[in-house]
């Protein structure tokens, strides 16, 4: 379902507008297989396993009414849930590969794998503050737009300090960082809270968490790149 | 890298998660974890579909996104001393898959799904999800414009900025947060390596592009018009709603 759309649009442009054949068409189909079956079988482990259990805590936690835990645990959840991003990890392996191209860091291999890994920690660590930041948001009732203009003052001002080699990766992270493992596990966090806080909304206060998990990580990854430079 | 290399690598990947949830599960919650067999059984899916996915994903998705992106701008379409209108069949490209991969993006369905339960309909999830698609669309089809004429990233982000803030101070409170997610809910574990491959592949073959500086930024763009198309859909709707009211 989450390739169809993807797989048309390639071929009818290969076809339709290219005019030619789809080259090496047993490997791109065999990838494409993997992938679908990879995905499929992800989504369904997270949907046994995973979800249920980090949807079932995230209550857990707003019964059990310590904060200090519950933004712990939301730390620790975005930071895992990030690191294990598999979006992340492709995204990363291609920031090294164009970084060490680039002259940037040594071409061999270890110091790509130690780049990447840099990066995605950085990412990670982004993560985990913007839920503890967006967590506290829902328990204290703040207003969303204010906190979201603090934050792109905040990126305004690093991106002006940052080497510009860096700026085209760390805008991307915010938007790497929240997908198909972090979304719905953050969303339920969210809107869970909302509904077990009394005087909070879940429409007007659950949401709002993943716009600050892809905020923060851009400020992060450039402060990353002021660094390592 | 091989298969049996992925596999070990998801292994260290998935970890993490099943760490932190164990830990606080003993530690905090002190209860007895639900269904363990079950916990089992899907970690050992997870481990698999990761390491099956990342292998298909360089075996396919990222060669045939560089692949489209290199032909597409090669010297068949684009004649020596083009002018950024002569990219028009990448534009297109970039349009239609920002709307086809986030128009199934599942993520971004449970979100649609979860916004209209919590609004009590007001919200439509259909309406959201093809605001949504639009918003990558454009937002993609900018960010190749942009990577075509060289123009720098941080000039377009900060002027989106402006524009998300000015339409925040409009638009209807209850939809702000919702849009503010929307930015981030679009871009899928396959949206994400396709539209990278697809901005890297144009940097290396557009003349005087550095791929490090240009190359990256479209994902940037993809998550940031979708706020934009969110806040003028709730508007739309508020006004309409305002219309028939009168």
């Amino acid at each position: 379902m989450d390739l169809a759309p993807v797989l048309v649009v390639i071929v009818v442009f290969q076809v339709g507008v290219v005019h030619q054949p789809l080259p090496d068409l047993f490997g791109l189909l065999g990838g494409v297989g993997l992938t679908v079956l990879g995905l499929t079988f992800f989504v369904l482990g997270l949907e046994q396993a995973l979800f249920p259990l980090g949807e079932s805590m995230a209550y857990a936690f707003a019964r059990k009414g310590s904060l200090t835990w519950l933004l712990l645990f939301a730390f620790c959840l975005g930071f895992a849930t990030t690191v294990a991003e598999p979006a992340l990890v492709a995204v990363a392996d291609q920031a090294a590969k164009v970084a060490a191209d680039g002259g940037m860091i040594d071409a061999d291999p270890r110091s790509k794998a130690r780049y990447a890994l840099g990066l995605r920690l950085t990412v990670a660590l982004a993560v985990g503050v913007a839920l503890v930041i967006g967590v506290i948001r829902i328990v204290r009732g703040w207003p969303l737009h204010r906190l979201m203009i603090l934050g792109y003052l905040a990126v305004m001002t690093v991106t002006w300090f940052a080497p510009e080699e860096i700026i085209g990766i760390a805008y991307d992270s915010g938007g790497v960082t929240t997908s198909t493992i972090t979304v719905p596990l953050v969303t339920a966090l969210g809107v869970g809270l909302a509904h077990s806080i009394r005087g909070r909304n879940p429409l007007v206060d659950g949401f709002g968490l993943i716009a600050f998990a892809s905020l923060t990580p851009m400020v992060f990854v450039m402060i990353y790149g002021i660094l390592t430079i | 890298m091989n298969l049996w290399g992925d596999l070990v690598g998801a292994v260290r990947d998935v970890l993490p998660i099943a760490a932190t949830i164990l830990l606080f599960q003993v530690a905090v919650i002190r209860r007895p974890l639900p269904h363990p067999g079950r916990l089992l059984r899907g970690l050992v899916l997870v481990i698999a579909g990761m390491a099956l996915f990342l292998r298909g994903l360089e075996l396919a998705l990222f060669p045939v996104g560089e692949l489209m992106a290199a032909q597409l701008t090669g010297p068949r379409f684009i004649p020596a001393g083009a002018r950024p209108w002569d990219y028009h069949w990448v534009y297109l490209f970039a349009f239609s898959l920002g709307f086809a991969t986030t128009l199934a993006e599942p993520a971004l369905i449970a979100v649609a799904l979860k916004a209209r339960e919590i609004s009590g309909g007001a919200i439509h999830d259909w309406g959201l999800r093809l605001a949504v698609s639009l918003g990558v669309a454009l937002g993609l089809t900018l960010g190749v414009y942009r990577i075509v004429t060289g123009t720098g990233l941080a000039v377009f982000i900060v002027g989106g900025y402006v524009l998300v803030l000015l339409q925040t101070a409009l638009a209807p409170r209850m939809i702000v947060g919702l849009a503010y997610d929307s930015g981030g809910v679009t871009t899928s574990t396959v949206t994400v390596p396709l539209v990278t491959a697809l901005g890297l592949g144009l940097a290396r073959s557009v003349p005087g592009r550095d791929v490090l500086v240009d190359g990256f930024g479209l994902i940037a763009f993809a998550s940031l018009f979708p706020i934009m198309t969110v806040l003028g859909y709730a508007q739309l709707v508020e006004i309409f709603a305002r219309f028939r009211g009168e």
